[in-house]
C-alpha cells in the first residue's frame, strides 16, 4: 500500500514537469524527460527478466530496436499514421521476435544464456544493418508522428512536447503497474521461485521453460513499447539502437538501480541517462566519468541505488536507538 | 493389480559406471518401501531417476500402471509423484509459508490470472497451511526459510513435497542430521503419510527403517541385493555380510 502511494506520488510529481516555469519546463527538458522515461520503460522490461526471473540477457536491444524499426517501416511517408495500429504492430512484433528467439535460447543457462542472447541480438543487428530495405547503416526516417485518435478526437497531439511527454509518462506508468501486477500474481511468484531455485520449481511441477519463455516474451513486449516511443520521439532509427551497447546500457541501468525491484530499474534509468547527459556537457571524455561512477556505485552499493536507500532507512532508527 | 509406482530394470550409466544397474522395485499404496545401502550404492540416483530429474539409460518407470519413463519431472509431479531432497533444497530467501504455497501453486498454476494476487489463491493457501501443520511448521510460517534450524529445514523439505499433493512420495533421507526428538517427530509423520500415500524411503538410520518400513530393498553398487520384509532382510546372510553385519563379522573374527 505504502509503495503504491509512493509510486502514484512520484508519477503525479513527474506529470507537473510541463507546467513548471521557464528555466525547467522548456521543450528541451520535456524532450529529455521523455528520453529518460523511455529508457526507464526499457530498463523496467529488462528488470522483469534479469532481476525478477533470474535470466541475464545481453540481447535485450533486439526487441527495443525491432519495435522501433516496425514503426519506421510501417509509418506512412506522407501523412501521420494511426498510432494505435503502429503501437500494436511494434509491441506485437517485438513480442513475436522475443518468442522466436526465446524458443531457441531457453534451453541454455547462466553464462551460455548471456552469450546466446547476445549472439541472436547481433544477428538481428547485422540483418538490419546489411539489408537495404531497412535503410542499412544510414537508418530510416519517420516523417510524421503518429496520431492517437479516439472516435474523431485527438487524444494526444504528439507534435507538442508536453503531450508527448505526458504520453510517455502514461506509458511508463502503464509499464510499472502492468509489471507490478504480473509480479504480484501467481505468474510473478513462479518467476521469483525460478530465480531462487529453478530445480525445486521443476520438482514442484512447474514447467519452468514455459514460464521463462513467458517472462522473455512479456519483457520483449515492454521493450517494444520503449522502442516505439524512441522511434516516434526521435523520428529516426538506425542499427545502433539494436547494438550490444544498447543492451549493455539497459543491463547497467538495472544493476545500478538495484536488481529485482521496479523502483530500482526506474532509479537506474533516470540516473544513468541524466548523468551521461551531464557528463557529456562537461567533457569529451565523459565515458571515463560514467565508468568511474558505475564502478564506484557498484562497489559502494552492492544492492544498487534502491538497496542503498533502503539500508539508509533501516539504519537510521537503529542509530537513534544507539544514541539514546 | 497395478502398483502405485513400479521400476523395471531401471539403469543409469555415467560413462562406464552404472550408478544404478537394473533396479526393479514396486511401491504399493499405504506401504512404506525403504531402500538402504552404503554410501555410493546409488540410492539418491535411483530417486533422481524415478522422479524424472535424470533421464534413464535403460528400463521403465510406471506410475499406476502407466509408462512414465519419458515424462519430464514437472509432468510427473503434476501426475502425483513427488520427492524430497537429501540436501536441503528450499527457497531460502522466502518465508516458510511462501515456500509451501509455491509448491502448492504448482497444482493450480493459472499463470494467465495476472490480475489476481498470488496470496489470493485459496487452494494454495489451504494446502500450504495443511502441509505446514502436518510437518510441525505451523508456528514458523512467517519465518524466512534461511533462518530455520537444520531439523526444521528437513521438515520444510517434506512439507514442500506434500504441498504438491502427491500420491507417491520419494523421501531422500528425511532424517539426515536430525536430533533424536526431531527424528521421532519425523517418524510419526512418516507413519501418518503411509495412510494415504505410497512411500519410498531412503534412509541411513537402521533403527528408523526397521521401525516404519513394510518392505526393504538393499542396494549394493547400484544393484538390488535383496528385497523383502524387514525380518527377512535382517536374517538374510548376504545382507548381513555386505552391509548390516560387516562390523559384527569383524568383531567375531
Amino acid at each position: 500500500m505504502k509503495t503504491r502511494i509512493a509510486w502514484i506520488a512520484a508519477f503525479a510529481l513527474l506529470a507537473l514537469l510541463p507546467g513548471l516555469p521557464e528555466p525547467i519546463g522548456t521543450a528541451f527538458h520535456l524532450e529529455l524527460g521523455a528520453q529518460v522515461l523511455t529508457m526507464a520503460i526499457f530498463a523496467l522490461s529488462l528488470q522483469l527478466l534479469v532481476g525478477c526471473t533470474g535470466l541475464v540477457s545481453l540481447g535485450h536491444a533486439a526487441y527495443f530496436g525491432a519495435a522501433a524499426y516496425v514503426v519506421a517501416m510501417l509509418a506512412p511517408q506522407s501523412e501521420a499514421g494511426n498510432g494505435w495500429w503502429l503501437l500494436a504492430a511494434s509491441v506485437g512484433g517485438a513480442a513475436l521476435l522475443a518468442l522466436l528467439i526465446g524458443l531457441l535460447v531457453m534451453r541454455t543457462r547462466g553464462v551460455y544464456f548471456i552469450m546466446v542472447t547476445l549472439a541472436f541480438a547481433q544477428l538481428v543487428y547485422f540483418v538490419v544493418h546489411d539489408t537495404s530495405g531497412f535503410g542499412g547503416s544510414d537508418g530510416a526516417y519517420i516523417y510524421f508522428r503518429p496520431e492517437f485518435r479516439l472516435g474523431g478526437a485527438l487524444l494526444f497531439d504528439l507534435q507538442k512536447p508536453a503531450h508527448f511527454y505526458w504520453f510517455t509518462l502514461a506509458s511508463c506508468g502503464l509499464t510499472v503497474s502492468g509489471l507490478g501486477m504480473v509480479l504480484r500474481s501467481r505468474l510473478g511468484h513462479a518467476f521469483a521461485g525460478i530465480r531462487h531455485n529453478e530445480q525445486r520449481m521443476r520438482a514442484a511441477g512447474f514447467p519452468t521453460v514455459a514460464y521463462k519463455l513467458a517472462s522473455f516474451v512479456i519483457a520483449g513486449g515492454f521493450a517494444g513499447l520503449a522502442g516505439f516511443l524512441y522511434a516516434v520521439r526521435n523520428g529516426f532509427v538506425n542499427p545502433e539502437i539494436l547494438s550490444w551497447h544498447q543492451s549493455g546500457n539497459a543491463l547497467l541501468m538495472v544493476i545500478l538501480g538495484g536488481l529485482g525491484s521496479l523502483a530500482g530499474a526506474m532509479a537506474g534509468a533516470v540516473s544513468f541517462v541524466l548523468l551521461s547527459e551531464w557528463f557529456q556537457s562537461l567533457t569529451k571524455h565523459w565515458q571515463l566519468l560514467m565508468g568511474g561512477f558505475i564502478i564506484g556505485s557498484v562497489a559502494l552499493l552492492p544492492h544498487g541505488l534502491v538497496g542503498g536507500f533502503r539500508a539508509l532507512r533501516r539504519t537510521r532508527p537503529a542509530a537513534r536507538e544507539i544514541a539514546r | 493389480m497395478s502398483f502405485a509406482l513400479e521400476a523395471r530394470g531401471v539403469t543409469r550409466r555415467f560413462g562406464a559406471l552404472a550408478a544404478v544397474d537394473g533396479v526393479s522395485l514396486a511401491l504399493q499404496q499405504q506401504r512404506i518401501h525403504a531402500v538402504i545401502g552404503t554410501n555410493g550404492a546409488g540410492k539418491s540416483t535411483l530417486v533422481n531417476l524415478l522422479s524424472g530429474e535424470l533421464p534413464l539409460s535403460a528400463g521403465q518407470v510406471l506410475l499406476h500402471g502407466q509408462d512414465i519413463s519419458r515424462w519430464s519431472q514437472p509432468r510427473r509431479a503434476a501426475a502425483g509423484l513427488n520427492r524430497s531432497y537429501q540436501r536441503n533444497n528450499v527457497f531460502l530467501p522466502l518465508s516458510v509459508r511462501e515456500n509451501c504455497r509455491l509448491a502448492a501453486q504448482a497444482r493450480r498454476p493459472a499463470p494467465w490470472k495476472v490480475w489476481e494476487r498470488a496470496e489470493r489463491c485459496e487452494y494454495s493457501n489451504r494446502i500450504a497451511d495443511e502441509a505446514m501443520e502436518r510437518c510441525g511448521l505451523a508456528a514458523a510460517g512467517d519465518r524466512l526459510a534461511a533462518s530455520l534450524s537444520h531439523g526444521q529445514k528437513r521438515q520444510l523439505e517434506v512439507a514442500m513435497c506434500l504441498a504438491t499433493q502427491p500420491r507417491v512420495v520419494l523421501l531422500d533421507e528425511p532424517l539426515a542430521g536430525m536430533g533424536a526428538e526431531e527424528s521421532q517427530r519425523m517418524l510419526a509423520l512418516l507413519r501418518t503419510l503411509r495412510e494415504d500415500h505410497a512411500v519410498l524411503l531412503i534412509e541411513h538410520d537402521m533403527d528408523a527403517v526397521f521401525a516404519v518400513a513394510d518392505t526393504i530393498t538393499v542396494m549394493v553398487n547400484g544393484s538390488v541385493l535383496a528385497s523383502s520384509l524387514p525380518e527377512d532382510v535382517r536374517r538374510n546372510p548376504q545382507v548381513q555380510h555386505a552391509y548390516l553385519g560387516g562390523e559384527q563379522e569383524d568383531a567375531d573374527g
